[in-house]
């Protein structure tokens, strides 16, 4: 699972400010009977974005320079519900690097690392700073991991797993890691047993 | 030696550390089981293909189909599924099992079912194992003292490569319900009440273990209902420490260790000395008692905003939740029971096992469905289905007028055929009441089988006490 190098980005932010948006919001469940992982952009949030008769409504989404944010910014406890991956997939062929919240639900945080989705978890008070200024230029750079707001908006510090970090500035996954433990891993299936 | 007192999720986790967790590097978990379906693991087996690995350990490896799957026959036998593209992913699914070597319980298989409802009947669900699967249920596997949790379909792939995953330890949180349950309140309310207590974000970057007297008590279905929306309150997995009933329930079961020669009592022993060590310590501690708990009902669009089906809708506490109350149609301080029922769904891997069906059975036995309200009931695997006709459940059921259908995950996740139309108002056993989760515009309330079964015989919500042990009078009350 290849994906884009992520060191510094800056962006246009797109605020979807609603708490508790859930990945069933993300990508809704009947459009995932796919079996490849491709150009589930058109569906991010598609019951959000779409009439009935399947026309684009006038939500933010549809906007055409909206695809070109890099940096979404969600309501508190972003991502959470349903472990599918399809969420990540969703929102990166959507146009996404980054999610900004001031919590983000554990299985969807680390399916986005795995998918080069840089999902940051910032303090309140600059969450509140993103959520007041859509559409402000905003800085991520993740060799400092730090978020850096204009407009005296301020420069914040977030949190990320070293490892983590080093896959998504490398652009590869743990796939590679995990083969190099084989041996470590035959050794522990042998003392390990049958349960 | 003495040594530090451990959590049940402590004992279980160091027993699978291939590698431990440093600044840089989180720990390589060992996984005893990998259960897979036919949604979640398509990609990871084309990443395999792409690499040119091999499935390391078919045999701690078991597959099913449940989530796109219809739960109706078409007179012919065939299957009518919601889209060409759902049939293909079903045999995306068996084509790659086949190519593997791995256990399918396919449409032959006695013990096809929805895949958490299926793990344990198989006994492969055992104490102290790791258990994942691409699915964040599978936090019920739980309930046996495994540490079970969802993931996604890149490390699905990881596990079908390595049978290990890259994980920090989460926090522990010990959930204490003391006391004893009230007549007519069920696990299904007790979770819920956890919920609405710990929030819906509440329990993020924890393990969870469900500590007390109320869990003791519980039956190994209900521990799996209550486990199994751990991760409603954000936590990815959810425990309780195995003991007799956990013994019980498993002697016998295909994988279970085999009882003839020494092998199941000192299993059974290993299993008992998991539970957590008097005086061990969790990151965090939070009690309820279990007589406040009453019959739960949600009422918003996620599963933290829950209430007593008795007391009156709650003010909303933002926007979101002045939203949810909008799209939910209702509106704060007034009562929940009286509104109107379009459609009753009982099933899924919350709540679709034999104490469930039991339970709606109980309610609806010599009742009507009310004209206009479709009702549904779908065992969660042809073992329940199979249990529950011997016991004559489908005869009440289709008396009644509900429909009793084949085993799948149904309209928990309505990728499947099953759903509700917009603005339809659903009472659902399933787990989600997220907007549009059983279909684009509908309204879902989760409730307990008692709620739900009581719902469809009433037309509107009512609380379910009103028809406990007062014999078939109660039916004349609404």
């Amino acid at each position: 699972m290849s994906f884009e190098p992520l060191k510094t980005i800056t962006s246009k932010t797109l605020v979807l400010p609603a708490a508790n948006i859930d990945t069933d919001q993300i990508i809704p469940a009947r459009f995932l009977t796919v079996t490849t992982r491709d150009g589930l952009g058109k569906h991010a949030f598609n019951d959000w974005r779409y009439n009935d008769d399947g026309t684009p409504n006038d939500h933010l989404l549809n906007q055409d320079s909206s695809p070109q944010c890099q940096i979404l910014v969600g309501g508190h406890n972003f991502g959470c519900g349903s472990s599918r991956e399809h969420a990540p997939w969703a929102l990166t062929d959507y146009g996404f690097r980054v999610v900004i919240s001031s919590e983000i639900a554990d299985i969807f945080r680390g399916n986005s690392l795995k998918n080069g989705l840089l999902p940051i978890v910032i303090e309140k008070s600059a969450h509140q700073w993103l959520l007041d200024h859509p559409g402000e230029d905003v800085t991520v750079d993740l060799e400092k991991c730090e978020v850096r707001l204009p407009k005296n908006g301020g420069t914040y510090s977030f949190d990320i797993d070293a490892f983590s970090r080093h896959c998504l500035m490398e652009g590869v996954d743990e796939m590679g890691y995990l083969r190099a433990q084989d041996v470590a891993i035959t050794e522990f299936e042998a003392r390990h047993g049958d349960n | 030696m003495s040594s530090m007192p451990k959590t049940l999720f402590d004992k279980v986790w160091e027993r699978h550390v291939v590698v431990p967790e440093t600044a840089d590097h989180p720990a390589t978990l060992y996984i005893d089981l990998h259960l897979i379906h036919e949604v979640t693991s398509p990609q990871a087996f084309t990443v395999l293909k792409e690499r040119g690995l091999k499935v390391r350990r078919p045999d701690r490896t078991l597959a099913t189909i449940d989530h796109s799957t219809p739960t109706l026959l078409n007179d012919d036998g065939s299957r009518p599924f919601v889209t060409k593209q759902a049939e293909a992913q079903v045999k995306t699914l068996l084509a790659n099992v086949a190519e593997h070597d791995i256990e399918v319980h396919g449409w032959e298989s006695e013990n096809r079912g929805i895949v958490h409802v299926m793990g344990p009947e198989l006994g492969a669900t055992r104490p102290g194992m790791t258990i994942v699967c691409g699915d964040s249920h599978t936090s019920t596997h739980g309930a046996f003292g495994a540490i079970a949790f969802g993931i996604g379909t890149t490390q699905v792939g990881h596990v079908l490569a390595n049978q290990s995953i890259l994980m920090r330890k989460p926090k522990t949180m010990a959930v204490y319900v003391d006391g004893e349950l009230s007549e007519g309140v069920t696990p299904k309310d007790v979770i819920l009440a956890i919920i609405a207590k710990i929030g819906v974000g509440g329990g993020t970057g924890y393990a969870l273990e469900y500590r007390g007297s109320v869990f003791e008590n519980m039956s190994m279905d209900g521990r799996m209902t209550v486990c199994n929306m751990s991760i409603e309150a954000g936590a990815r997995c959810g425990m309780v420490a195995p003991d007799d009933k956990t013994f019980a329930y498993l002697e016998g079961r295909k994988f279970a260790p085999s009882s003839d020669n020494g092998d199941y009592l000192a299993a059974c022993e290993d299993w008992a000395s998991l539970a957590s060590d008097p005086g061990a310590s969790y990151d965090k501690e939070v009690f309820l008692k279990a007589e406040d708990i009453r019959p739960m009902v949600t009422y918003g669009t996620h599963p933290g905003m829950a209430m007593p089906i008795d007391a009156l809708i709650p003010d909303a506490a933002d926007e979101a939740e002045e939203n949810a109350l909008s799209y939910m149609q209702v509106k704060a301080g007034e009562e929940i029971t009286g509104l109107k029922v379009d459609r009753v769904f009982i099933g899924s891997c919350t709540n679709s096992r034999m104490e469930d069906l039991r339970a709606a059975a109980q309610i609806m036995s010599g009742a009507r469905v009310v004209d206009g309200l479709t009702a549904i009931i779908v065992p969660g695997s042809e073992l329940v289905k199979k249990q529950a006709e011997a016991e004559g459940l489908h005869e009440i059921f289709t008396a009644a007028g509900a429909e009793w259908r084949e085993p799948g995950c149904s309209m928990c996740i309505a990728m499947n055929g099953d759903k509700a139309a917009p603005g339809e108002l659903v009472v659902s056993t399933s787990n989600r009441n997220f907007a549009g989760r059983q279909g684009p515009g509908a309204r879902t309330i989760l409730a307990s089988p008692e709620t739900a079964a009581a719902a469809a015989i009433s037309g509107v919500l009512v609380d379910p006490r009103i028809f406990s042990n007062t014999g078939e009078d109660a039916h004349d009350v609404v």
